[in-house]
């Protein structure tokens, strides 16, 4: 009963921030809605007892989003949102979409049958997660270890300040103060 | 919990983040629109592992990759980010006209 009562509670709130992400006024303050969303995800994870996944997902979205935060303030405009900031564009097909894929998304969640095999009682989840990736799933999780691997090359070599094609400030512009001048 | 209560939730993230991934100007914010995304994703793969599929670790598995994604997603968007404000200091999608600097 109580876990049913939190899971509506964050289910809403989940949604309610996701929301709030795309309608705040401070690219920052839409950085920590964003993880309040997945907050509320990973809370829901839990209750559904995969307290690991959940546990994962909070950790590792509170890192992303901080580093994200200080993207926002290093790169935007108008990172302490003390104006209001609308900076949209294709407003009304977007809307259309986003409202297109929930509607059907939530047809098919409410009208096709899915099997009611619920997770056994005192079942040891996080344990038998560990055996499954070190396990049966262990070139699963190997998979996904060498992909991060050669995500965090291919980041470096895209960020780096010296690449295949020279150095970085070669022929480009120093920083404008006003934005719209360093168009 | 109720199984469609979740599904619909992860549907309303789902929902939200095509909106803002299509509809947001600066990189960042389309970052978050993706992110989005993948989270109902993520609730929706946890859903069915906890109701429909017996707790099979599988599952997690499943969601464990999807959070890879979300990770390659983030850095790979974050270093493009920072190579095209290098080359041409814009944070917005308009002022890209081309692929190539």
């Amino acid at each position: 009963m109580i876990v049913d009562a939190l899971g509506w509670l964050l289910g809403a709130g989940s949604v309610l921030c996701a929301w709030r992400v795309f309608r705040a006024d401070s690219m920052v303050r839409a950085a920590y809605w964003l993880l309040a969303a997945f907050v509320g995800v990973g809370m829901i994870l839990v209750l559904l007892t995969a307290q690991f996944l959940g546990l994962v997902l909070i950790l590792m979205m509170a890192g992303e989003m901080t580093i994200m935060a200080v993207f926002m303030v290093m790169f935007m405009m108008n990172p302490a949102g003390l104006n209001p900031m609308q900076m949209v564009h294709q407003h009304r097909a977007s809307i259309v979409a986003g409202v297109t894929a929930f509607i059907g998304l939530t047809a098919v969640a409410l009208l096709a049958p899915f099997p009611e095999r619920p997770v056994p009682p005192g079942a040891a989840v996080t344990r038998e997660t560990g055996m499954e990736l070190l396990g049966d799933s262990m070139v699963i999780f190997e998979t996904a270890a060498v992909a991060l691997l050669a995500t965090m090359i291919g980041a470096v070599a895209l960020a780096a300040r010296r690449g295949r094609h020279g150095d970085a400030y070669e022929g480009s512009v120093p920083p404008a103060m006003d934005p719209e001048e360093g168009a | 919990m109720s199984q469609e209560l979740l599904l619909v939730v992860a549907a309303a993230l789902f929902g939200i983040g095509v909106y803002g991934a299509l509809s947001q100007q600066t990189f960042v914010m389309i970052m978050m629109g993706l992110e989005l995304m993948i989270a109902g994703g993520i609730l929706a793969i946890g859903t069915f592992w906890a109701q429909s599929a017996a707790g099979s670790p599988k599952g997690q598995v499943l969601a464990i990759v999807a959070m890879t994604v979300m990770a390659v997603e983030a850095a790979l968007g974050f270093a493009l980010v920072i190579s095209v404000y290098r080359v041409r200091k814009a944070d917005m999608t308009e002022k890209l006209k081309r692929l190539r600097h």
